[in-house]
């Protein structure tokens, strides 16, 4: 296993991610899913901008505030080259639409609320890139 | 529907959360998507932190919903808004397929993305324009199909 692993920072990082989840239901009643909210932002700009913009700038609000207040170096490791950043993003930004949630809204809340299509959607997600990872790493690469 | 705040107090709530995500994030490392590859790649030298944040926050959001269950209305709306939803589909799994596939090539699902844009590299901003098209893509697929 990777010597590097974090258990303590991971469940405290984690239990930040659901307390974020868990403010934006219990004060407001809504799911915090990302790609639902930002999907929202993009196809219509309504009333709801108003909660939806802030939300979404929250989050790199929030990056910055951690490492300029705990002189953290925010490291962003991307090794994939710019055809593939298009094709992931690409894919990513319309498979969530389709699938109707990413990792924060059926893997978080979708898992909490024990939705069926939130289970089935993060074993599906996982698995398949579980098996992407495999094929570019092992397989196609080396 | 008498429950009403004299102020909105949605937008508040809304980047309060939105600051705690970020924090989570980068605090657990999933900003980072060799983390996150780290974790999906199973073969190699496995890092199971990405599972340790996955329980963490259901530690949380379990006893949330759980919560909800007994409340008639959030604190700062009149209402729930939760997804409704029960069919599993072709929809669903091909949708959460294909995002499995762009976040396995990757790293990056749409929450780090969007926080990873705090480095101003490059290939984050290329990775979030390309999946801001991709969503508008699905919209006028999505128009396109159901005209039908």
């Amino acid at each position: 296993m990777a010597e590097d692993m974090m258990i303590g920072m991971g469940l405290l990082g984690g239990m930040l991610i659901g307390l974020g989840s868990a403010v934006l239901l219990i004060f407001s009643g809504r799911i915090a899913g990302i790609s639902g909210i930002l999907g929202g932002l993009l196809y219509k700009w309504d009333a709801s901008a108003s909660w939806r913009l802030p939300f979404i700038l929250g989050i790199p609000a929030g990056v910055g505030l951690v490492s300029l207040t705990h002189h953290y170096t925010v490291n962003v490791e991307i090794e994939a080259s710019t055809p593939i950043l298009v094709i992931a993003g690409l894919l990513v930004g319309f498979g969530t639409r389709l699938g109707s949630g990413c990792t924060s809204g059926h893997g978080v809340c979708g898992l909490a609320r024990l939705s069926q299509r939130s289970i089935v959607a993060t074993g599906t997600f996982m698995v398949t890139a579980a098996l992407t990872v495999f094929v570019m790493r092992h397989v196609a690469g080396g | 529907m008498s429950k009403r705040s004299p102020i909105n107090l949605n937008p508040l709530v809304a980047l309060v959360s939105g600051l705690l995500f970020g924090c989570g994030l980068t605090f657990s490392d999933m900003i980072n998507p060799r983390r996150v590859l780290g974790f999906l790649d199973v073969a190699g030298t496995w890092d199971p932190t990405l599972a340790f944040v996955m329980g963490g926050a259901l530690l949380v959001t379990l006893p949330a919903f759980y919560l909800v269950r007994k409340m008639k209305a959030p604190f700062c709306d009149i209402g729930f808004q939760l997804p409704t939803s029960k069919l599993v589909d072709a929809r669903l799994v091909t949708g959460a397929a294909m995002f499995g596939l762009g976040w396995g090539l990757v790293g990056l699902c749409p929450g780090p993305a969007l926080g990873a844009l705090v480095t101003l590299q490059s290939d984050v901003l290329i990775f979030v324009v390309s999946m801001l098209v991709g969503m508008l893509a699905y919209k006028w697929w999505d128009r396109a199909v159901t005209k039908k």
